[in-house]
């Protein structure tokens, strides 16, 4: 059965990401590691004309936006996505594979910070548009941990013993 | 000599409102309550999502919750509403949405920033003055600090009790948001997500992990 891949930008627009994952080159990688197929949330960028994708040596389909993106997910092998922290978090959440590209015009962005840490502690892979490509090639995803769960109940512990109140759970 | 009078009168000012401070941070905790009034303060980008993961954590004590969100920022909004319309509907609790001017916008100069702050805190006045939080929950956006500046000087004044519990965002891994700076000694309580902060800020509280 065919691997497949879906490709998010968020609310962002991010062109060099689309037409990058969506050349010749990047699909023919994609194919030679078993992924058969692509789909591409492309978000405030320019429209996708999926016509000039028929010659690619595999499935493209895009939209602009979805309410949810969850369900995508979860049907992808792989995820490709921009740094957002909103995306990163969602994937990884999922317990799926994640690619971050980074948006090299975008590199004072504070976004960048958490992608960093989180490939730092071998959550996702990451690279550029320029290098995307090679990435791919070379595409090890068996070192990837999965992340753990936040402690928002620990908190929740915290500032509810801090305002005095026996604990009384919704 | 008009000069001299100014400056004497803003360096009064100055030092009765350190003292003031000072006073308020050594007085003891508010009295206990059986329920927990929260003045939520969202933001645009993740800010909101981040929000609204806290608020869901926490116990059903903690209610009503009053939002103030930024007027330009719509998609906060619209999360705000589908989530209060999908929580508990046992407790006949109404949430508000207060809408206050924005800060300060991304990239903008940091001198119309005063301006379109100080505009922004005119408003938040009354927003404060109604909602009574026990608990200004905050976690960086700009729309923050006009909230808990107007907060401050209500507990200054002896006007209106409130503890601010600020939880920094998630993409902070090395250094705090501006809003974060501010706000980092004047927090009851000040949560970070990543050790790399808590080592370099030292009263910030690390739960051992992300919070969100």
């Amino acid at each position: 059965m065919e691997k497949s891949v879906f490709v998010t930008v968020g609310t962002t627009s991010f062109d060099d990401l689309i037409e990058a994952i969506s050349s010749k080159e990047a699909t023919l990688a994609l194919l030679k590691k078993g992924y058969g197929s692509l789909l591409m949330q492309y978000g405030r960028g320019k429209e996708v004309d999926l016509n000039e994708k028929l010659s690619l040596p595999i499935k493209v389909d895009a939209y602009k936006y979805k309410s949810s993106i969850h369900e995508d997910i979860i049907n992808a092998d792989l995820i490709i996505s921009h740094a957002g922290a909103g995306s990163c978090l969602e994937v990884l959440g999922a317990g799926k594979k994640l690619l971050v590209v980074v948006n090299e015009k975008l590199m004072d962005n504070h976004q960048f910070e958490l992608a960093r840490k989180l490939h730092h502690d071998k959550h996702l892979l990451y690279c550029t548009c320029s290098t995307l490509v090679e990435t791919i090639t070379n595409l090890d995803l068996s070192s990837l941990q999965p992340l753990p769960e936040p402690k928002t109940e620990l908190w929740a512990d915290d500032i509810t013993a801090h305002f005095g109140l026996s604990y009384a759970k919704r | 000599m008009f000069l001299l009078v100014v400056a004497f009168m803003v360096s009064c000012l100055v030092l009765l409102a350190t003292v003031l401070i000072l006073i308020r941070m050594a007085s003891p905790k508010r009295k206990p309550t059986s329920t927990v009034r929260v003045l939520s303060v969202a933001g645009s980008g993740g800010h909101t999502t981040e929000m609204i993961r806290l608020l869901k954590s926490l116990p059903v004590k903690f209610r009503p919750t009053s939002y103030v969100v930024a007027n330009t920022d719509l998609m906060s909004k619209n999360k705000i509403k589908t989530f209060e319309e999908g929580r508990s509907s046992k407790l006949d609790d109404d949430y508000n949405i207060h809408v206050i001017p924005r800060s300060r916008e991304v990239a903008q100069s940091w001198l119309t920033t005063c301006y379109t702050t100080s505009l922004a805190i005119i408003f938040a006045f009354p927003i404060v003055w109604r909602t009574k939080p026990d608990l200004v929950l905050v976690n960086g956006p700009g729309t923050c600090i006009p909230i808990c500046f107007v907060s401050i000087l209500f507990d200054i004044f002896g006007l209106h009790r409130s503890e601010i519990i600020f939880v920094e965002s998630i993409c902070r891994v090395d250094r705090l948001s501006m809003s974060g700076k501010i706000l980092y000694h004047l927090a009851s309580k000040f949560y970070v997500h990543w050790p790399e902060l808590k080592a370099a800020y030292p009263r910030a509280i690390y739960l051992g992990g992300r919070v969100v």
